[in-house]
């Protein structure tokens, strides 16, 4: 099975220089759902920025998509970051554009044409439950309906992987429900490898995934 | 109202900044106009002991735009008591010779010195008068005019810089939300600035545009017209054309150049 990340013996830390991950080694298949959870502060938020860049190692080789972080040009970076949905806890919306536009951003970054993009956001919108709100901007909705927006801002071009830290870290639970729905659908139907950090794994979710878990800088799997 | 808040600021600074510069170009016109006046009634004049002719004079200075030599007839008929005409013929030849000099500009006190200098090393010439005092205090008061109006247009070029720079640190923090989110999903530095750069040319045309306006209708105000007339010269308020392009430059290059300044700043949160 093709592997969309490999990481050996990486190591991470910010610039106070304390080692967040050790010489730690993980890989993940594609199309695999998986979830990484760990203590606060334990380094799992840090791992997640590790894929997409935010972060590169100090030592060690990672590789996503076939391509080798450590050292990468920021324009390598960006052709890689147009291949990944990202979810944050604090949705990360552009407060001042409208949620159409928010969605937008991906299909606009890699040059989709603007009937496509148009027919695409109308989707989306309609998949996340949220036609009835087109128009608005991010802080006129509630918290769990900007999470919605930046799930179809994840989905919208059709990403390799999505990574998403603490989904749902802020939200009741009937709006968690709803996006777990969302990444397992876009597991299950898409072929999407997704990627959780989180707390607390959902006792609903239907779909199978791996497990790791972090704890004094390094990642094991659970069984 | 929040969209014209945000052009605001710039327009303004920029127009303060276009304004001082206008100011400064109109009074340095004025002022050269004002010489160009001067130069029209000042003169040199020069005593030699023996008839000269003009290529000699000429050669002497190159400064020297027009000679005319003037009649001893005035000194002869205040020393005519009765003399006959055989006598005042003599002394008309005897009497050393009297020359009035133009000059292509208002000459700078150095200049000056320099005319006289080069005058007085022809032997003939035994006198140069310059009117030196006079002419001192007068170019002495038109350097002081200007030096103050430059004093004044630099004072408005910091304050208004300072006011541009605070501006530029809103923009980079009202921006760097939206740059690091662009970022996250690949838009390369261009498409990530490129709202930055747009706003930032559109304010300078807006100022630009108002700029126009406004010296339009300074340069065809009656009152203003009247006020370079009562001082005798006639001024170029604003050139439609160059003075356009100028500001229409300066506008686009400091404001170009503060929107790379935020883009260069710009480092991508972790």
């Amino acid at each position: 099975m093709d592997k969309v990340i490999i990481a050996k013996e990486i190591s991470l830390s910010y610039s106070n220089n304390e080692t967040i991950i050790n010489k730690a080694n993980i890989s993940i298949n594609a199309g695999s759902f998986v979830f990484i959870t760990g203590a606060s502060g334990s380094g799992k938020s840090t791992l997640l920025k590790s894929f997409y860049g935010a972060l590169k190692p100090n030592q060690g080789s990672l590789m996503v998509g076939g391509v080798e972080l450590k050292g990468i040009s920021t324009k390598k970076l960006n052709f890689l970051r147009r291949h990944i949905g990202i979810v944050f806890q604090d949705y990360k919306l552009v407060k001042e554009w409208t949620i159409e536009k928010n969605i937008m951003l991906p299909l606009i970054i890699n040059g989709y044409d603007k009937g496509v993009t148009k027919v695409q956001v109308e989707t989306l919108l309609k998949h996340v439950r949220l036609k009835h709100q087109f128009g608005k901007y991010p802080l006129e909705l509630s918290g769990g309906e900007q999470q919605r927006v930046a799930m179809a801002r994840a989905l919208a071009h059709n990403p390799i992987m999505i990574l998403a830290d603490e989904p749902t870290g802020n939200l009741d639970d009937y709006s968690s429900q709803l996006i777990w729905n969302l990444l397992e659908g876009a597991n299950t139907q898409l072929n999407t490898t997704v990627i959780v950090v989180t707390h607390h794994i959902p006792e609903s979710l239907k779909v199978d995934y791996k497990h790791f878990h972090i704890e004094y800088g390094s990642i094991n799997e659970v069984n | 109202m929040k969209s014209i808040k945000n052009h605001l600021s710039l327009v303004i600074a920029l127009l303060s900044i276009l304004f001082s510069m206008q100011i400064f170009i109109i009074v340095d016109r004025s002022l050269d106009a004002y010489k160009q006046n001067l130069v029209t009634s000042y003169s040199v004049i020069i005593v030699s002991q023996k008839r000269l002719s003009k290529d000699d004079i000429f050669a002497a200075n190159k400064m020297i735009s027009d000679i005319k030599e003037l009649t001893p007839d005035n000194v002869v008929n205040r020393l005519n008591t009765g003399m006959d005409k055989k006598n005042i013929d003599f002394l008309k030849l005897t009497l050393p010779k009297f020359y009035k000099l133009s000059l292509e500009h208002y000459p700078s006190p150095k200049e000056i010195e320099s005319l006289t200098k080069d005058l007085l090393s022809n032997s003939s010439i035994k006198k140069v008068e310059n009117f030196s005092h006079t002419h001192d205090i007068t170019y002495k008061l038109l350097l002081l005019f200007k030096a103050v109006v430059s004093v004044f247009a630099i004072s408005i070029l910091i304050v208004t810089s300072l006011l541009i720079f605070k501006e530029l640190k809103i923009w980079q923090l009202k921006h760097a939300e939206r740059m690091n989110i662009m970022g996250l999903f690949g838009a390369p530095v261009w498409l990530r600035s490129a709202v930055l750069f747009r706003l930032s040319i559109v304010d300078a045309l807006i100022a630009s545009a108002i700029a126009f306006g406004l010296f339009e209708y300074l340069s065809s105000n009656a009152l203003i017209l009247e006020q370079f007339s009562n001082i005798g010269i006639s001024v170029m308020i604003f050139d439609p054309l160059n003075d356009f392009i100028l500001l229409l430059g300066v506008s686009l290059v400091l404001s170009i150049l503060l929107a790379s300044f935020i883009v260069l700043g710009h480092k991508e949160e972790v």
